[in-house]
């Protein structure tokens, strides 16, 4: 059988703000659930500078429920979710400070998908909230930290992303996904 | 002292890292002559997962309501036409067996015909179009199929280097299958003079990779009296939980 040659990534770029972004992007969990938790952190390029212009993905494994935005009836524009269903799949662009947040439901990890200008190809990682896990203890126990999210307070929850290792901080664990070609 | 780097350099750079690899056939994170990369590319080799059970082997599904028909034309979006040579650009999303992908979302975004972002960090002083914003959305067909209608880009210069310009170029978002396969990249256009001097192109070391990057002009595209028709097929790498055979 004959396998295709895959398309190639590119960076995502400084421009993708009125394309990718979309109201309620955070906002994973249904609104007003008891069990909402808020995970939030910083990005850091090697220089230790937050990084403002990143997009970050968070998935929590499917199937979830069919897309839930709504539009604006005249306008078209996308203005938010219904915020019923849980499709598990949230979007948000860091801020000027390379700030993320996301409101979701516990899991016991969250996929997370990293773009940004001058990454030419994203970045996959995960977010662990326990490090009893069979592959996180697979990991040498310094770069293993860099995966589990730090509990601030009740039902809050931080998690940075150093693109680099430095002097007080390790690199992310980024994580590939071999293809089995059949 | 520091001195804006020429194109010259750029150009040696590149011409030095193609001599050690002109085979790899994906994107380096790590290209200095795209200098926005050396500060954000990771170090340590990545981890690979074999989970058969991974969340990432699974994808978001969206639907009706998360698009809307009006979103795949991106000359519709305001009062009156956008200035430029209006296009369409069509063509099927598979996996590497060939398989459609279905229903996913494929979005994209570009500047307008004078090169310029409608966007606040945008430092080109080309013309802003009240009548283009650049960017549209559409699900797959039930064939992988997608199309949009917009108009020409053009290229714009960017701050990388002295007389950096980038060759005209649309945004692509797309998903698969699988979170695996998630993949955004930029479709260029066939013959742009301006490939051999981009180190965003060009941080794809395989010459075959970096066609597969750019349309291809089909006249049996182009609509009489209306838009020329460009063709371009993408192809998404990485596993996935399962494929089904009928129907989504
Ligand atoms: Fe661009």
């Amino acid at each position: 059988m004959t396998v295709l040659e895959p398309t190639p990534s590119q960076t995502i770029g400084p421009f993708y703000g009125y394309a990718l972004p979309f109201a309620g992007g955070g906002e994973i969990a249904p609104f007003g659930h008891p069990d909402t938790i808020t995970v939030h952190g910083c990005v850091y390029d090697g220089a230790g500078a937050p990084i403002p212009d990143a997009l970050l993905e968070f998935w929590h494994g499917g199937p979830g429920a069919p897309g839930s935005l709504r539009h604006d009836p005249v306008s078209g524009k996308v203005i938010g979710r219904h915020g019923v269903h849980f499709t598990g799949f949230g979007r948000v662009p860091t801020d000027a400070d390379g700030h993320y947040a996301i409101r979701t439901l516990p899991a016991p990890y969250l996929s997370v998908c990293f773009f940004a200008r001058g990454l030419l190809h994203h970045l996959f990682t995960r977010i662990y909230f326990s490090a009893q896990d069979a592959f996180l203890e697979t990991l040498e126990p310094a770069r293993r930290a860099t995966l589990i999210a730090t509990p601030e307070r009740d039902r809050v929850y931080r998690f940075d992303i150093h693109l680099q290792g430095g002097a007080d901080h390790d690199e992310t664990v980024f994580l590939e996904f071999p293809s089995s070609a059949t | 002292m520091a001195q804006i780097t020429t194109q010259a350099q750029i150009d040696q750079e590149m011409a030095a890292l193609r001599a050690v690899d002109s085979k790899t056939a994906q994107a380096l994170r790590d290209y200095p002559p795209y200098r926005s990369s050396i500060l954000r590319h990771p170090k340590q080799s990545l981890i690979p997962i074999h989970d058969p059970e991974a969340i990432e082997l699974t994808t978001p599904v969206f639907g009706i309501t998360d698009v809307t028909e009006l979103e795949r034309d991106l000359t519709k979006q305001h009062v009156s036409d956008p200035i430029g040579e209006r296009i369409t650009v069509s063509g099927r999303l598979v996996d590497r067996q060939g398989r459609p992908v279905r229903g996913q979302l494929i979005e994209i975004w570009q500047a307008n015909a004078a090169g310029r972002y409608a966007h606040q960090r945008e430092q080109h002083p080309a013309p802003l179009d009240p009548n283009f914003t650049g960017y549209g959305r559409c699900l797959t067909d039930a064939d992988g199929r997608y199309a949009f209608t917009t108009i020409q880009p053009g290229p714009y210069p960017w701050g990388n280097h002295l007389n950096a310009w980038r060759p005209a170029h649309i945004h692509f978002s797309i998903f698969g299958t699988a979170f695996t396969q998630r993949l955004i990249t930029q479709m260029y256009f066939p013959n742009d003079p301006l490939f051999p001097y981009d180190p965003i192109f060009n941080a794809i070391p395989d010459e075959a990779a970096r066609q597969r990057l750019i349309c291809a002009y089909d006249h049996d595209l182009s609509q009489p009296e209306f838009s020329l028709g460009y063709r371009w097929d993408i192809v998404l790498d990485g596993p996935s939980a399962t494929w089904i055979e009928e129907g989504r």
